[in-house]
């Protein structure tokens, strides 16, 4: 027998039943958790890793991150393993890989289905839409507005603040041919001038959905130098999970990308004031600014005097999404986040042409999800 | 806004057993939220266990009604085209005076709402149903007969 690669402690299961009656998913996962963790004589905040299967008919999408503002946890690893009658069986590796990988210590997985004898009318029946949609709230746009009112009401932090984000964006995409603002210049002005979507957020301080794709192949360190081609390495990684509606946000102008950072540059042995490229995700300008106060390159609030003191181009002192972000690029729905990845591995190998950067040997890529709610950080770097 | 709230076709709740005396209590104009009878901490939205600490003792009372305004938006362009009537109107983070946020509609008041404003349980009818909106105690006071 060779070394254990991890180890099961506790287990739950509920009774089977024909038929549910007004039961959701969500609720039963909660009781088989409860009695799984308790069975393994643990309290509930000693949960740090979340493995989940899929939600049809319920959560469309942010499974992870709906179940653990469900159950209280604020998990270092979440996901959704989506391998049919596989799925429990891959649940169990994938949580010991992760637990080996440094980014967990304990995963919750669970599985749980109801079985209504009608099917729901509705695609979505979480608590977001119960909760939340009967009153007015609908979309990612009045969920950020409300973050951005907090952060000014907070700090002070105008509009203009916010406009600089997007107006970096759309210059550094004049430099790259396949932005979709790409020959579409525009400035601060152009920002504050463009329609109020929810106050205070301006439409031009959102992505535009476009369809696109992106793909990044990863190997051992070891099978990347046998192929003799110039790649990136992964030098650390963070993430975090606390919430998914922003009503349940446990602070409304700082979020868990803070602790995933601080996690990638500890496991990477390095500090915001080394890296030479910053692919920070902003699919809204305070997801940019957040980030900015999150990852320690200013104090709390302080973003808008960072971003007056910085340039922010691929020949500035702090080049800060060199694509020209998805604010410049376009959001192709989820690849929109991998396009921080993309960017930071082409900067890193020296192939971003008219915009390649100066000193390129590390980069801090953040990707974020929901509301602020699902946090990613990747510090990547070339030997 | 002089849009009729309750004639608008907008989404309901998705109402669960679980969720139901909330909804219940709301159809009355009450807010009623979950607390733990173990930590003792207020529970919203409803859950089978504590978020907490995971305990099934919870327990429905009725909250104060009061809270203070986390934020807000005006919104103008609206997620779900059954909201498009009513715009621009005002959504709002509530942070309950029992602990728990909940996001809420806030009606019009007499100035436009500020991050902090204290607010109250203003039931309203929107789309066919009694909601647990919330407005600015401000407005409620001057709306009060002298």
């Amino acid at each position: 027998m060779s070394q254990a690669r991890g180890s099961v402690v506790g287990i739950g299961e509920l009774k089977p039943q024909r038929l549910t009656s007004g039961v959701t998913t969500l609720e039963m996962i909660a009781e088989v958790s409860r009695l799984a963790v308790f069975d393994a004589g643990l309290e509930p905040e000693a949960i740090d890793g979340l493995l989940v299967g899929p939600q049809v008919g319920e959560t469309p999408q942010h499974v992870p991150a709906t179940i653990a503002e469900y159950l209280g946890l604020a998990p270092t690893m979440a996901n959704v393993v989506d391998l049919g009658g596989a799925s429990g069986a891959g649940m169990v590796w994938r949580a010991a890989a992760a637990i080996e990988a440094g980014m967990c210590e304990t995963v919750l997985c669970v599985l749980a289905n109801n079985r209504e004898e009608t099917a729901p009318r509705s695609p979505n029946r979480n608590p977001i839409r119960e909760f939340d949609v009967p009153f007015g709230a609908s979309g990612a746009n009045i969920s950020y507005a409300l973050l951005m009112q907090a952060h000014m009401a907070e700090y002070g932090s105008t509009p203009k603040d916010f406009a600089m984000i997007a107006a970096a964006a759309r210059a550094n995409a004049q430099l790259n041919p396949d932005a979709i603002f790409f020959g579409k210049p525009g400035d601060v002005e152009t920002v504050l001038a463009s329609p109020i979507i929810a106050s205070p957020l301006h439409l031009l301080e959102i992505v535009m959905p476009v369809a696109g794709g992106e793909a990044v192949i990863v190997t051992s360190a070891g099978h990347a130098r046998s192929l003799r081609r110039p790649h990136v390495h992964l030098l650390g990684a963070g993430e975090k999970v606390t919430h998914r509606a922003v009503s349940q946000a446990p602070s409304l102008t700082s979020g868990p990308l803070k602790s995933a950072i601080a996690r990638a540059f500890a496991q990477s042995g390095t500090r915001i004031n080394d890296m030479d490229l910053l692919s920070l995700y902003d699919c809204y300008t305070i997801m940019v600014a957040t980030t900015i106060e999150d990852a320690g390159l200013c104090a709390s609030g302080q973003f808008g005097e960072w971003l007056r003191d910085h340039d922010l181009s691929h020949r500035g002192d702090k080049p800060l999404n060199t694509h020209g972000g998805q604010l410049g690029f376009g959001q192709p729905d989820l690849a929109g986040g991998m396009t921080h990845v993309v960017e930071a591995v082409r900067q890193l190998r020296g192939d971003a042409g008219e915009r390649q950067i100066g000193k390129a040997r590390l980069a801090l890529v953040t990707g974020n999800g929901a509301t602020m709610s699902e946090a990613t950080a990747l510090v990547l770097g070339v030997a | 806004m002089s849009v009729d709230l309750n004639a608008l076709k907008t989404p309901g709740p998705t109402i669960t057993a679980l969720t139901q005396p909330f909804w219940d209590a709301a159809a009355q104009g009450r807010l009623r939220i979950q607390h733990c009878e173990d930590c003792g901490k207020a529970v919203f939205y409803p859950r089978p266990i504590c978020p907490h600490c995971w305990s099934k003792r919870l327990v429905w009372k009725e909250a104060s009604g009061k809270g203070q305004l986390k934020s807000f938006s005006q919104v103008d362009k609206p997620g779900h085209a059954g909201w498009l009537p009513a715009a621009p109107y005002v959504v709002g983070l509530v942070a309950l005076a029992e602990g728990p946020t909940m996001l809420s509609f806030i009606l019009p008041g007499a100035r436009p709402p500020r991050v902090g404003d204290a607010l109250l349980l203003a039931p309203t009818a929107i789309g066919g149903r009694v909601l647990p909106a919330f407005k600015s105690v401000e407005t409620a006071t001057e709306e009060k007969p002298q």
